[in-house]
């Protein structure tokens, strides 16, 4: 394949670990704001966003453990079937490993094209589940979400990286 | 593509390994969960956790709402109040027809030796949000077991029946809607009395009443209250109201569609009935003959 310019990459100050929980509790409590309505349709699944963001920008700073956790707490909140979240985080968790290294590399656009079907694929795991349990397709509305998620990729980006942006150095010019 | 660390370091596990342990670890979690309800204590562990967070979600909306009190405009103080007064006028003219047809009632089921129905004590409580599982209907309200709250409690809102404990957490309960697919209420036409079971599609604002013929007499504006046969709902409570009948001679039943009255949303105080107390004694089952459904149709 001919040599394309490579997308500039910005060197980055390392992650946190308490940055990254301090954001994996904030989409917990998204998820748990009271939504109703049209906003219950449209509101992404902020706790597998994040998951999948980390798991794509920081492999080896969350692992399948917080993943499959936080997929539990989400069942107790939506008093759903026990583990259906987390089996889905855990499956999600490990599409985002096994692809950081592609997905890194692109630039935002192409990226959101990675996103889209691996929340769809996130969705498809608990609809399964359910279906197995016992329950009827609830329309394809269902979907919204992972789409309205994936439209939220780079606002996601930009602010997840600012505080590993180095602050100028005033000594320098 | 895979993060496959040098064999010079032990890392563990690969990704694929772990996520088969986790894969396999939630599975049994859905199998124990879905098949045989074992896990009522993990529940309630994971529950305890997950409480300050779901109070916190709810703060924002609560103080909103506050906020809104606090700047009510005079005039729709005023006019709130001048409807107010004239409805207490109403109910207090109610109420004192209550009292006396109350006393008459009492010395008549005297007279009839029937067991007192006596008004269950009941519990008020706040809808915290509504789970956002789309493939159920349920809401989370802001009292637990330590508050007195057992499974299986009609829970109701100012207008009417919204629905029925199912889990209790210690300090929260999950409350499953009438609209929810798996819930059915006999309930009874206030109209003409015939008697049904109504059950929920999973749809916010639609409730259906099944197996009813062809030729019962319902109609659209027909009143639906709990039947009270169950002995979870207690008699008479307002549950929908009809709003569409149609009679196709090619099906066996009519397809009569109702609406919830009660809307409940994040925020509106709810009321945790009691259960009926006096039941009779649930009959022994039979073990040979047809299995023993729950009542349809007609009485």
């Amino acid at each position: 394949m001919a040599a394309r310019p490579m997308t500039p990459q910005e060197l980055l100050l390392p992650v946190k670990p308490g940055f990254i929980m301090l954001t994996l509790v904030i989409a917990l409590l998204a998820n748990l704001l009271p939504w109703s309505g049209w906003g219950a349709w449209l509101a992404p699944d902020f706790v597998a966003l994040l998951v999948l963001y980390w798991c794509i920008e920081e492999p080896r700073k969350i692992g399948f453990l917080a993943a499959w956790g936080l997929g539990l707490l989400m069942d107790i909140a939506d008093g759903s079937l026990f583990g259906q979240h987390a089996l889905a985080y855990s499956i999600l968790a490990y599409a985002g490993m096994a692809l950081h290294r592609r997905v890194q590399r692109f630039s935002l656009a192409p990226q959101i094209l990675h996103v889209i079907p691996l929340l769809l694929f996130t969705d498809l795991v608990v609809l399964l589940v359910r279906a197995l349990a016992g329950a009827d397709f609830p329309g394809y509305a269902y979907f919204i979400g992972s789409l309205t998620g994936a439209a939220l990729w780079p606002v996601l980006y930009y602010l997840l990286k600012l505080p590993q942006r180095p602050r100028p150095d005033p000594d320098r010019v | 593509m895979e993060h496959t660390p040098p064999p010079l370091f032990r890392t563990g596990l690969t990704p694929l390994a772990r996520l088969m342990v986790f894969s396999m670890l939630s599975v049994v979690l859905l199998i124990a969960d879905a098949r045989f309800n074992y896990l009522t204590p993990l529940r309630q562990a994971v529950g305890v956790i997950l409480y300050p967070l779901q109070r916190i979600a709810a703060a924002p909306a609560a103080l909103g709402s506050r906020i809104a009190d606090f700047f009510v405009s005079h005039a729709s103080l005023r006019e709130d109040k001048e409807r107010l007064s004239v409805q207490n006028l109403e109910l207090a003219t109610a109420a004192q027809r209550t009292a006396a047809l109350q006393e008459e009632n009492k010395r008549l089921r005297g007279l009839l030796d029937m067991r007192e129905r006596i008004a269950a004590p009941s519990l008020a409580a706040e809808i915290l949000y509504a789970a956002r599982d789309p493939f159920s209907r349920k809401i989370m309200i802001d009292r637990g077991q330590l508050g007195g709250i057992e499974a299986g409690r009609p829970v109701a809102d100012h207008v009417g029946i919204i629905g029925q404990v199912t889990r209790v957490y210690p300090w929260l309960s999950e409350v499953t809607l009438i609209t929810d697919k798996s819930q059915l209420v006999p309930v009874l036409n206030v109209r003409t009395g015939l008697r049904a079971v109504m059950s929920g599609t999973g749809d916010e604002g639609r409730l259906e009443l099944r197996f009813i013929p062809l030729t019962a007499d319902f109609q659209p504006g027909d009143q639906l209250v709990t039947s009270g046969i169950d002995g979870t709902y207690p008699p008479g409570l307002p549950v929908a109201e009809v709003t569409d009948v149609q009679r196709d001679t090619a099906f066996l039943f009519a397809s009569i569609a109702c609406k919830p009255l009660a809307s409940p949303s994040a925020g509106t105080q709810v009321l945790v009935l009691g259960r009926q107390p006096g039941l009779p004694e649930r009959p022994v089952e039979q073990p040979a003959t047809a299995p023993a459904k729950k009542k349809k149709g007609r009485s």
